[in-house]
């Protein structure tokens, strides 16, 4: 995250050297871009803070645990795609649910579900994509996601026994 | 009707956990402790992210991206995205604006959708760290199944939108 800092710091200060005005324009835009979407967003961090708390990390792992792989990963593709989580929270989760014994094609389908579907974003996607486009997009996106995991399921041996 | 229903919802939701604080009613807590992480977690990258989107609509000239992204560009297009979409920080909340951006400066729409399918999963910041938890193999395996499932799904996603005319709804002005 400080890269990024780094890189904007440095961003700016070439701006304003080669071309004040521009930079000031630069700003302009970035403000008036983040003002527009700051509602969506609102309501998408309302959303995922319900349902972080209706859907608390024990639940994900004790639906995960019970199930044999080829039904685990459509519960966990469905978790995936209803929660929304930061790297810093999914990832432990992850390493808990694998050495609990997780199937690693089940992990898979969590994790890349909740990267790549979101229902919680939403509310911010429709604004960008429009609604019809968003809704494909998620589609088309469960069906990868859903290939990715049987892909390193095979290659895992999740199916095999 | 919908322009009341929103900021009615909003405006409750406030109140629940304004008087959960006050009540001590644990939930109320709980998930006023969750908007206030995720939502430092998003301020955190935010405004960063969108100072250099300015930079890009004001820097980067229409000509460069439509040449190296556009309709007439090559497969070469989707290296040039998919390194872009490697090391973009945060969430889909952060490739979207970009997306918009990438659209807006004549990008392909099948390589904007590669950028925003990539920012998803195949970002190496967050491949780092998910390596630590799940091991090398499986982030490697990852990676390597996802590649060729991004162009792909992109061409497709690409075409499905071109012909089924949704593509007029796509990043509305000043998005």
């Amino acid at each position: 995250m400080s890269i990024l800092y780094i890189i904007c710091a440095v961003g700016l200060a070439a701006s304003v050297i080669a071309d004040r005005k521009k930079t000031l324009k630069a700003l302009k835009i970035a403000l008036k871009k983040f003002l527009k979407i700051a509602p969506a967003f609102s309501v998408m961090l309302i959303l995922v803070s319900v349902i972080l708390y209706l859907v608390p990390d024990e639940m994900i792992i004790k639906y995960l645990g019970d199930e044999d792989s080829a039904r685990g990963i459509g519960i966990a593709a469905f978790f995936g795609s209803i929660t929304m989580m930061p790297g810093f929270v999914a990832f432990p989760l992850c390493g808990i649910l694998a050495a609990k014994g997780i199937p690693y094609s089940v992990i898979a389908a969590f994790s890349t579900t909740l990267m790549l579907v979101g229902v919680i974003s939403f509310p911010v996607e429709q604004k960008y994509l429009g609604t019809r486009t968003a809704l494909l997009r998620n589609a088309v996106c469960l069906v990868m996601a859903i290939i990715i995991s049987l892909i390193i399921g095979l290659v895992y041996g999740d199916f095999t026994s | 009707m919908k322009k009341f229903i929103q900021p009615a919802l909003v405006a409750l939701y406030a109140l629940f956990i304004i008087v959960s604080l006050f009540t001590g009613f644990d939930p109320g807590r709980e998930i006023g402790k969750n908007f206030l992480t995720f939502t430092i977690s998003m301020l955190k990258i935010l405004p960063a992210a969108f100072i250099l989107i300015g930079l890009f609509e004001v820097w980067v000239k229409k000509e460069t991206i439509q040449k190296h992204l556009g309709e007439k560009s090559s497969l070469k297009a989707y290296f040039w995205i998919l390194l872009l979409a490697s090391t973009t920080v945060g969430g889909m909340y952060v490739a979207f604006p970009v997306s918009a951006s990438l659209y807006k400066k004549g990008a392909k729409l099948s390589v904007v959708i590669a950028y925003l399918t990539a920012a998803a999963i195949f970002r190496i910041p967050m491949a780092i760290f998910e390596a630590s938890f799940l091991g090398l193999k499986f982030t490697m395996i990852r990676f390597a199944v996802s590649l060729p499932l991004i162009v792909i799904s992109s061409e497709l996603l690409g075409r499905m939108i071109e012909n089924t005319g949704i593509k007029e709804e796509l990043f509305p002005e000043e998005s």
